[in-house]
Order: structure tokens, then sequence, then C-alpha cells
């Protein structure tokens, strides 16, 4: 064997020495010592972060007898993943220095690194095999993450509901992918998408309802998304913005790769009017549920469950402005979503209080707080000056460039649904800004790596919207990389 | 007496069903964590017969039932961990009292 090969994976590499010396941290430090492992997990991958932002273009290539694919595509994508997972890490150094946690602190960043890990193999992965040990890998240590509050008995229920669906789901997807193999003789992404090239059979449409169902239900997508609210609620706040933002977000990289590279030679026939239902059910239904939300953390649920809907627009549009405003979207996503998830953690780790109206009158003491929120909720709606808005901006340019009008129909509900999610995201603004109460939530002084993760985030709010250079970047990037043979095959 | 692929593939598809069926149906957690075992070892077979029947020149389906052996361990034990933890704050197994989130 050629083990030159492993230098094709450099980011995986890293991630793994990271892992390597939290655990090495966690396992032989002296317990005095044991306090400052959040620091030293968050500045090594902070150090990380920055040594992967240098491209490598002679690494990228296929590994393992095109099991493994880097290039510069797979190299953004997992850049954004370092940067929110980062912006995880610093949110939650405080709360993992609490006197309940603190005993398990080194778990929760060695499961926060490989399930990375597994989301980079999920993304980079040209085989189903690898495919799905990225994607267990991915899912299953979030299970225990989501238990992380061992005295919370939500924390448990929610771990349960996870586990079971999430067990349920990869079974499914596990047969579907087992339907395809039976077609096709082949588990590698190429040979599928070759054999069933303008194929239409009973058993391929079935596979690939299959293969959407098992990583829609990561995605959250609509008829599989009965988890999310529950989990959410249920989860710490850290392991919530963390299953919110990176999982969601490498889930719909990983979507955009199968659907693309495997069955992107069956896109008219086979799973273009699935995803359609799935996009508008998604979009509608998250909207209608956020709206009767109390607490913060399921408004945010149902929230991302919708969002999630304007993510598979990008894949629906099938060409490259597509792809790339997807990518775009994602790292829009993930600073709003963090902003807002942060402020939560801030509020509920010194009040516990995690509803709308406890939120009341939050600007008159807590104005820094209030208006990072506001801006977060302005950025997921989508109103102009903001990332938000521009990031649904270049998804509904792409899918209008398809120029079907199936497609003008989904994008003019997609827009509808814009409108409606203004509501429910202004609410929040109002109960901060406009209402009293009589118990407000006290100042706050929040720890200087939660400010500093909610500064990161609101800066990326601002300026990702405003530097063009960014989306011109991502564009370019897809452009040059063929992660997408299927645009060539639909045209 | 020869024996076809269907004659494989029904039974693993019935077993596929009865999966579904006790997961959707079954109130004991550790009843729903069997029922999901028999959902992914319905995969494995599924796996190995296309693999033995169809394509038998390649081993790609008997590696990845190996593969997804182990995975199914390792979802197993973790699911069972979550059991034995939601236990010892509720003191049953039961799926009904997982209530406490909802709507």
């Amino acid at each position: 064997m050629d083990y030159s090969q492993f230098l094709y994976m450099p980011q995986e590499i890293g991630l793994l020495l990271v892992f390597l010396l939290v655990f090495i941290y966690d396992t032989f430090m002296p317990a005095r010592m044991g306090k400052h492992l959040p620091m030293f997990a968050t500045i090594m991958t902070a150090l990380y972060t920055v040594y992967s932002f240098f491209p490598c273009p002679d690494s990228w290539g296929v590994a393992f007898g095109g099991m493994f694919e880097a290039n510069a595509a797979t190299w953004v994508m997992k850049n954004i993943l370092n940067v929110g997972v980062l912006l995880v890490m610093l949110q939650s150094v405080k709360w993992t220095n609490d006197d309940f946690v603190s005993v398990r602190r080194g778990e929760f960043y060695e499961l926060l690194l490989l399930t990375l890990f597994g989301m980079f193999l999920m993304i980079s992965s040209r085989h189903f095999l690898l495919f799905v040990i990225g994607l267990e890998t991915a899912s299953l240590p979030i299970a225990a993450l989501a238990a992380f509050e061992k005295r919370h008995y939500e924390s448990h229920e929610a771990a349960a509901k996870y586990m079971f669906t999430a067990v349920f789901s990869s079974a499914i997807f596990m047969l579907g992918i087992s339907f395809v193999y039976g077609l096709s003789g082949s588990l590698y992404f190429r040979d599928i998408a070759t054999t069933i090239l303008g194929q239409k059979s009973a058993l391929l449409i079935l596979a690939v309802a299959f293969v959407i169902a098992g990583v829609g239900y990561k995605l959250s997508l609509v008829p599989f998304h009965q988890w999310t609210a529950d989990v959410y609620q249920g989860a710490p706040t850290a392991v919530t913005s963390y299953l919110s933002v990176i999982s969601k977000g490498a889930a719909a990289f990983a979507f955009l790769v199968i659907l693309v590279q495997v069955f992107g030679s069956v896109y008219a026939q086979v799973w273009q009017w699935m995803l359609y239902a799935i996009i508008i059910l998604t979009i509608t239904i998250g909207n209608l549920f956020a709206m009767r939300q109390r607490n913060l953390k399921r408004f945010l649920a149902y929230s991302s469950i919708s969002q999630a809907g304007y993510i598979m627009l990008g894949v629906i549009a099938a060409n490259q402005v597509g792809m790339a405003s997807m990518i775009y979207y994602v790292l829009v996503y993930i600073f709003s979503n963090l902003a807002a998830f942060g402020v939560i953690a801030v509020i509920e780790r010194a009040t516990g209080k995690v509803t709308i109206d406890d939120y009341n009158g939050l600007f008159r003491t807590n104005p820094w707080l209030a208006f990072t929120m506001m801006l977060a909720m302005f950025s997921l709606g989508g109103i102009p000056p903001f990332a938000g808005f521009f990031s649904k901006f270049f998804i509904f340019v792409g899918a209008c460039q398809t120029g079907s009008v199936a497609i003008y129909v989904l994008v003019f509900i997609a827009l509808v649904n814009t409108i409606i999610s203004l509501y429910y995201y202004l609410l929040v603004v109002k109960a901060m800004f406009l209402r009293q109460d009589d118990c407000v939530v006290p100042y706050i002084d929040s720890h200087w790596t939660e400010e500093l993760a909610l500064t990161v985030c609101v800066m990326g709010i601002i300026a990702v919207g405003v530097a063009s250079g960014i989306y011109t970047f991502i564009s370019q990037i897809t452009a040059s990389t063929t992660v997408a043979p299927m645009f060539t095959m639909v045209g | 007496m020869n024996l076809t692929l269907l004659m494989y593939l029904v039974p693993s598809l019935i077993m596929f069903g009865c999966g579904v069926y006790g997961f959707l149906t079954r109130k004991n957690m550790i009843a729903i964590m069997i029922s999901l075992e028999l959902m992914l070892n319905s995969v494995d077979i599924n796996f190995v017969v296309f693999n033995r029947y169809l394509f038998p020149e390649q081993m790609e389906g008997m590696f990845f039932t190996l593969f997804a052996i182990a995975l199914a361990a390792a979802e197993t034990a973790l699911a069972l961990a979550i059991i034995i933890n939601v236990f010892r704050v509720a003191r049953k197994v039961d799926i009904n009292q997982l209530t406490k989130l909802k709507f």
C-alpha cells in the first residue's frame, strides 16, 4: 500500500492531531490543570483552523482508489465547518467549567472534534462505505453529547429520542444503499452514476427515496423533522448550537455531494419532484410551527427547519450558481444562528430563562446582548443590509436560472415564506426592545470568550454580506472544481 | 433445490418490515432496540445476497456488511448506555414516559 496517499487528507490529519492532543491532555495532565482544558482545546482548534485556511493545491486529488477526494470545494466546505466549530468551542469554554459539567469537559471537546472528523469524511468520500462510516461517526457521538447534562431529565430524553431516530434513519439509508448496490454492482459514486444514467426503475426510485430520507433526517427536512424540536430543547445549549449549525451544514454539503455525484444523472427522472415537494413542505411547516413556540430553543429549531428548506433550494437548482450560493448560505447561517444561540446560552447560564417572554425589556439591562440577538434575527429573516439577505438572494437567483416554470413557483412560495418568517423573527426583537416587564433579566457580565465569539458572529453577519469578495471567491472555486459531473449531464 | 435471489430478498424485506413495525408499536425501549437491530441486519442480508448472486466477482457487498455489523454494534452500545441513563432517572424503560418535551 502506498502510504503517501494520506497526504491527500491534510485537513483530516490535522484535525486528528488536535483530537489526540486534547485527548492526551485530558488523560495525562494532573487534575488541577483540568480547568485549562477548554482553553487549550479552543486554542489548538484555532491554530488548526488558521493552518487549514492555507490551501495546498498539491494535495488536492483522489486517494485510496477513488474512495476519498479532496479538492477546492471540499476545502472551502471544511473551512466553513472549522470556523463554526471554533465559535461553538469559544461559546462553551465557560459552560464546560461549570460545577456539574466540569468532570466530563474533556469528553465534550473530544466528541466535538470526532464528530467534525466524521463530517469531513462525509464531505470528501466518493464511496458509500466511507460515507456511511462518516455519517455514523458524525451522528452517534451527538447522542452522547445530548445526554451531557446528567442532572437534567430533559437531556436524557433528548438523547434517547435522537438515538432512536438516528439509528432508524441510518437503517433506512443503508437499505437504500443496498438497493443502489443491487442495481449498479458498485459502491463508488462514479461507477453508480454511469450505470444508472437515464434509468427509471421502481427499485431506483425506492433507493433514491430511502437515501433522501436517511440524509434528510440529519438535515431535518420536513417529513423527517419530528425529532428536531425535542432534541434542540432538551440538549444543553452548546450542543444544540453545534447540532443546528455544524451538523446541519455538514449534512447539507453531504446531501449535495450524494445527490449531485451519485444521482445527478437521474435528476429529472427521479428526484427533482421528490425534492420539490420536500422543500415546499419544509419551508412552510417549519415556518408555521415556529410561530407558536414560546421556548426560544424550540423556536430556533423550527426556524432551522425552514432554513434547511432554503438550503435545499441550492441543490434543486442543479447549477453552479446554486451550489456556490448554497455553500455561501451555510456560511451566513452559521454566523447568524451561532449569534442567536450564543445569546441564549449566556442568558440561560446566568438566569436559566429560555422563553421569549423572559426576554421582555432585555434592551434596557443588556443592550449588547439584545443588539446581537436583533442582528441575528434580522439576518435569519433576510433583512437587506445583513448577510442573510444576500444569501437568500443568491439562492433565489440560482434557482431562477434554471428557467423552468415549476422552479419559479417554488421560488415564489419560498419568497412568501420569507415574509411570513419575518413575523416570528420580529416577535423576538419586539419582546427585547418594545415590551416592558417587572422581572427583567438583570445585567449579565458574560465571560470574555463568549463576548469574543459573539463579536466574531456579529462581524460575520455584517461583513460577509457586504464583502462581495467572499461570494465571488466561493463561486470561482465551485466553478473550477469537478464536484458536479451532473451539471454537464443535465446541461 | 436451487435457491434463487428472490428467496433471500423477500425474507430480508419481511424482516425489515417487522423491524419497522416493532419500532413503531413497542413500548419497551429495549424491545425498540431489538427492532432496530432487525432492520440493520436485514440490510446486511441484502448486501450479501446481492453480492453473492449478482456480482460474485467482487467482494464489495461483503465488506460493506462487515463494516455495517461493526457500526450496528456501536449503535447498540450507545443506545443501551442512554437507556441505562434514562432508567437511572425514571426507574423505568418505558417509551411512554419520554413525554416531557413536546410541542
